[in-house]
This record gives structure tokens, C-alpha cells and sequence, in this order.
């Protein structure tokens, strides 16, 4: 074990990996001479060389889809994207090439494919530096959606990511490059699709992945002071998603809040309240809350951004909601 | 490869380009036919007109080695590839024994072992792909190169202007070939192009070009040839706008009112079959009879494909839920 930041075990992830297996390369914006824009790639380009960690021009549709073809004819790419707010410019090659191309071609081919960089809102940056861009990916068949909490699971899932033969969109966050936490030195892989129980209870369940997840364990050690046990899921994967842990975990608890820091409509948050709501009907003593970013775009002021998600309280009031406390 | 003279090709080389865009221009038509009996839906683009640019570019490399990656008017590079007509046609009729389970349709022919990647249906989204497969070559230094294709109406996408520069700062071995066949759907490329000759757009970024008369197909893979020999050893992207035209509409519901008669008759002279047949029976190299014999046998393997196509199975239902991931 080594106690490491969010951005040191992505980074020991990708080492490991490319040390492993040749066919791993690198490339996106400032990720070689600059040693990334978040400092995930620092030190890469020394060790592998130009040809293995490749700074690219500011074209996101041309070096996301340069990957993927590099994908289809045997390299496993890992591409950066500064963040995933400048994905959107490549979300063409995704969607139609990356997502699709096994599917169109009739199992002919594989795209072992990683897509990472920072997602979700950050601070002070407005409406188009700062959104959480999960559930426009998570909606498409053909692709796996990774979201860590803890740099021990950056690390494990991102291996995992690399090792997979389909395309993996793997989402990190500003705001916890540099958290700290233990991580298992060597191999140390997550599979995709498991979830993982942060915190056992017995009274409520909250399920929710990536970023909010820390501030769902304070809420949790709020509610322990007031003798409620919440049990935390931390999702991990949204695709594969792993339904049995957080079903299982409801039929236990028999309430269930999902936080998710993603727009309230159509998202990953909205689709994983009503699985529960559906699958666990006759477990659940409550209706399903969701507490979800609000329904605007990211505004600058920090009040009203920090206002615009997720919080300590709003979970805190959900869960009162489900107990009728 | 070695490039020879036009006039030292071999008889039998020759008549390997003309059964080639033969068999194109049979199974197009029959193709139509098909589509007009309610056998084939959907987006259906006929390559009738433009046979001699990809039997005589993919004459021009080795698929052992190299790569093709294109768009979805398909079905020509399909055929000119080698891919079996059977497969192909039971692919428009969305057969479980087409080339992509039925699963891709007209503009999704793929041979991943073959090297023919596509058969793509978004404009210009190819394009980033085919450098991206290029890379690969560079990386590996497995000496392939890429052929990468797309249309006048592709050229002003930013994917391709992102990948010509990308393509060139890291001189990967791709040619580029743009088949100007001088309308993007209905719109003449000369009313949407700040420039008529396209080779000014490789120029832009570094990349040497020629244009190409794509009517006649020994032409056709004398310059590719000449390309691929020049990507795969001169450390340089190489850009071709290939000059063509297609005789039908963009797909099977464009009546194409947006040229003339006149227009359309003047190219059906320039025919590249036509001319390839001309050339050959006055060098004494062709006679009328063995014309029609390479005819006939191009028609029979397409009637051999659509009788394929007719009598194979549909999809199980539960092929809905396979070949989603690896």
C-alpha cells in the first residue's frame, strides 16, 4: 500500500500498463511535453517516448477518432480529453464510430478504447467548464462508463479500462486530483461492474458514484450521530451497472436515496432510482428520492453553483424524507 | 510495387480491371433492381459511374498489409476488395449471412481480417478513423499504408482537416482520396468549395497532391500506386482528388434534377468501362466475344448473388442483444 493522490494512482495505472503491454499509447492535449494538463500524465512521456505518448493539436473529433482507428487495427489507446466539456467536439466518434462499429460490422471488430479526463462540476468555471456529462455517454449501448470515488479504485478500474477490448469513457474530477487515499502497489485491478458497499447500515440505502460519494460518507457520519446507519454503494461502474449489490442492499434497508451530481432529467441518477423503485417495489417502505443537480446550467457566482448540487444537506433532508423523520 | 507503363500492363491484369468494374456495375444494377422490389430499404448510394477509382486504387496495394477505410457509397470498394457478392447482397437484404449478420446494411460492409474497414455512414467521420489506423502502421512499422476515402461533400468537414494536419505533423502513410464526383447530395461541389481544385487543401497543410482523371482506371492505379509507394517510403501523407461522376441519384430516392441530361451524357462517354473495353479491342487485346463473356459471367455471379441473398435465413430474434461488446 502507498498513500497516493486521485492523479498518482491514475498515473501509476497507465505506467503499469503501458509497461505491461506496448499497444498502450497516450494522446491528447498537453499530455507529453506539458506532463498533462491535471499532471495524470506526468513523467509518461520521459519514460515511453514521442511515439508512445503523443501530443496532439487542439481537434478533439480528429485525435478521438484517430484512437478509435488505431483501436480497430490492434493499439489499445488511451485518450485524454483536458476535460470531458471539450468531448462534446469528439462525441460524434464516440457515438457513431467507438460505440457502434462492432454492432454495424456484426461482431467484426473490437475497440479497446479509453477515454478519460475530468468530469462533472468544478469550481468557478460557468456553464461550459463545469457539467456532469455522464448520462449522455452512460445512454449508449456499445460503451462501459467508469466513475471512481477513491484513488485506490482509480487506480484498479483504470487498468481494468485499459485492459477491456471495448470502449471505456472513464471520468475523473478537478476536484479530486489531488485527495489522498491508500492504494495497493502492483496489480490491482477493479472489474468493471462491481459496486462496492463504502460504508455498511442497516437503516438506509444511498447510492451514488465518482465525487459526491465523499460527501455521502459525511453525510452518513452526520446521520450515525443521530443513530441512523446508512449504507453507502458506491457504484464505481454506471456501464456495466451493477444492480444485484444496490438491490441487495435495499432489501436490507428498505429506503433508498440515489445522489448523483448529473442533471435531474434523463440521467443516470433518474434511471437508477426508477430500476429501484421497479425491481424492489415490495422491499421499499418509501418512495425513491433522488437528490441530482439542479435542472440549470453551471452558473459562476459560488454560492449559486454550490447551490446548483448536490450538498450535505440536501442529502441529509432526502433521507428524512425516505425514514418520514 | 513496382509501377509499370500503361502500355506494358499485362493482358491479363487488364482484364482482372474490367471484370472487376463488370461485376461493380451488374451488381449496382441489380442492386437497384432489388431495391425497387422492396428486397432492400433504406439508404441505398449506387457506385454506378465511379468503378474505375476503386478498382484501380485497390489494385494498387496489398491488403495483406495495407488498409481501406471509406464511406458508405460501399459497395464498390466492397467488390473491388475481393469481398464475396454473396455476402454482400444478402447484407442488403439484411440477411443473418451477410457480411455484417444484416446488422449494417448498405453503407456498413466491413472486412476486419481483409482490411476493408468500412462502410461508414457519417460524413467524413471516416476520416479520422483511417489516420487513426494509419498510426497504427506508423507505430508498428509494419509497412502498411491506408487508403482513406471520402467525397467532395466530405472535404469540407473539420474531421478532415484535423486529420490532414495530424496526418502530417506525425507523416503517417495514408493517401487520401477525395472522389470528387461533383455533387455532395444534390449541391455542386463548386457552389459550397472556396476552391475548385481540391489538391490546394492538402497543399494547406504540407500534404503533396495531384488530381486524378477517375474515368480511366489504369490512370487511376498508376497514381495511387505512385502514392502508396510515396506514403509507404517518403514519410509523407499523400492527398488525390480523384475527378468522377455517378450516373444515379445520391441514393435510390434522389431523381438527380439538379444536372442536366446533357451533363449526364457527356460522362456516360468517358465511361471508365467503356474505355477501358475501347482501348483493349483496338490493340487487339479484347475481342466483342470475350467482352461478352466476362459480361455474362459478371451477371450470372450477381443472379448466383441475389438467389444467396433470397434463399438465406433471417436473424434470430435474439441476435438483437449480440455484437453489442467484445
Amino acid at each position: 500500500m502507498s498513500m497516493l493522490t486521485f492523479r498518482e494512482a491514475l498515473r501509476a495505472a497507465m505506467d503499469e500498463e503501458m509497461a505491461r503491454d506496448d499497444s498502450v499509447i497516450l494522446l491528447g492535449e498537453e499530455v507529453g511535453q506539458y506532463n498533462g494538463a491535471y499532471k495524470v500524465s506526468q513523467g509518461l512521456l520521459e519514460k515511453y517516448g514521442p511515439e508512445r505518448v503523443m501530443d496532439t493539436p487542439i481537434s478533439e473529433e480528429g485525435f478521438t477518432g484517430i484512437g478509435i482507428g488505431a483501436a480497430m487495427a490492434g493499439l489499445r489507446p488511451v485518450v485524454e480529453w483536458m476535460t470531458f466539456n471539450f468531448s462534446l467536439q469528439a462525441m460524434d466518434q464516440v457515438i457513431s464510430n467507438a460505440a457502434k462499429m462492432r454492432y454495424m460490422s456484426g461482431g467484426q471488430f473490437s475497440v479497446p478504447i479509453v477515454f478519460r479526463g475530468p468530469n462533472g462540476p468544478a469550481e468557478y468555471l460557468g456553464a461550459q467548464h463545469s457539467q456532469a456529462l455522464q448520462s449522455l455517454y452512460a445512454h449508449f449501448p456499445g460503451l462501459k462508463v467508469v466513475a471512481p470515488s477513491t484513488p485506490a479504485d482509480g487506480k484498479g478500474l483504470l487498468k481494468a479500462s485499459i485492459r477491456d477490448d471495448n470502449p471505456v469513457l472513464f471520468l475523473e474530477s478537478e476536484m479530486m486530483y489531488g485527495l489522498k487515499g491508500e492504494v495497493p502497489d502492483g496489480e490491482h485491478i477493479v472489474p468493471l461492474g462491481s459496486a462496492d458497499v463504502k460504508r455498511p447500515g442497516k437503516d438506509v440505502t444511498i447510492v451514488s458514484y465518482s465525487k459526491p460519494v465523499r460527501m455521502v460518507l459525511e453525510a452518513a457520519e452526520a446521520l450515525a450521530a443521530e443513530g441512523i446507519e446508512a449504507e453507502v454503494v458506491d457504484l464505481r461502474s454506471l456501464r456495466p451497472l451493477d444492480e444485484r449489490t444496490v438491490y441487495e442492499s435495499v432489501s436490507r434497508t428498505n429506503r433508498c436515496v440515489v445522489v448523483d451530481e448529473s442533471m435531474p432529467f434523463a440521467s443516470v441518477g433518474s434511471h437508477v432510482a426508477w430500476l429501484v423503485s421497479r425491481n424492489c417495489f415490495d422491499e421499499l417502505d418509501a418512495a425513491v428520492e433522488l437528490v441530482s443537480g439542479e435542472d440549470v446550467p453551471m452558473p459562476y457566482n459560488h454560492t449559486l453553483e454550490l447551490a446548483a448540487q448536490p450538498s450535505v444537506e440536501k442529502i441529509l433532508d432526502a433521507v428524512k424524507r425516505v425514514l418520514y423523520a | 510495387m513496382a509501377i509499370g507503363k500503361k502500355e506494358r500492363l499485362g493482358a491479363q491484369f487488364e482484364v482482372d480491371l474490367l471484370r472487376k468494374m463488370l461485376l461493380i456495375r451488374r451488381f449496382e444494377e441489380k442492386a437497384a433492381q432489388m431495391y425497387g422490389l422492396k428486397k432492400i430499404g433504406g439508404f441505398c448510394h449506387l457506385y454506378i459511374g465511379q468503378e474505375a477509382a476503386a478498382v484501380g486504387a485497390l489494385a494498387a496495394i496489398d491488403l495483406s498489409r495495407d488498409y481501406t477505410v471509406g464511406a458508405y457509397r460501399d459497395h464498390g470498394y466492397a467488390l473491388a476488395c475481393g469481398m464475396d457478392p454473396k455476402g454482400l447482397m444478402a447484407e442488403l437484404f439484411g440477411k443473418v449471412t451477410g457480411v455484417s449478420k444484416g446488422k449494417g446494411g448498405s453503407m456498413h460492409f466491413f472486412d476486419a481480417a481483409g482490411h476493408m474497414f468500412g462502410g461508414n455512414g457519417i460524413v467524413g467521420a471516416q476520416i479520422p478513423v483511417a489516420t487513426g489506423v494509419a498510426l497504427k502502421c506508423r507505430y508498428r512499422k509494419d509497412g502498411g499504408v491506408v487508403l482513406c476515402w471520402f467525397g467532395d461533400g466530405a472535404i469540407h468537414q473539420g474531421s478532415f482537416h484535423e486529420s490532414l494536419n495530424m496526418a502530417k505533423i506525425w507523416n503517417l502513410p495514408i493517401i487520401y482520396i477525395c472522389e470528387n464526383n461533383q455533387y455532395g447530395m444534390g449541391t455542386d461541389f463548386r457552389r459550397v468549395s472556396s476552391v475548385t481544385d481540391f489538391v490546394v487543401m492538402g497543399d494547406s497543410y504540407g500534404i503533396p497532391g495531384k488530381q486524378v482523371n477517375g474515368m480511366d482506371v489504369v490512370e487511376v492505379f498508376h497514381d495511387v500506386g505512385e502514392a502508396a509507394e510515396r506514403a509507404r517510403t517518403g514519410s509523407t501523407p499523400v492527398f488525390l482528388e480523384v475527378k468522377t461522376y455517378r450516373y444515379r441519384g445520391h441514393s435510390m430516392s434522389d431523381p438527380a434534377k439538379y444536372r442536366t441530361p446533357e451533363e449526364l451524357e457527356a460522362y456516360k462517354k468517358q465511361d471508365p468501362i467503356l474505355i477501358l473495353r475501347a482501348r483493349m479491342e483496338e490493340s487487339g487485346r479484347l475481342t466483342e466475344a470475350a467482352f461478352a463473356a466476362l459480361d455474362a459471367e459478371c451477371k450470372a455471379v450477381c443472379d448466383d448473388a441475389v438467389k444467396f441473398a433470397e434463399e438465406s435465413p433471417e436473424p434470430e430474434p435474439s441476435d438483437l442483444f449480440e455484437d453489442i461488446l467484445a
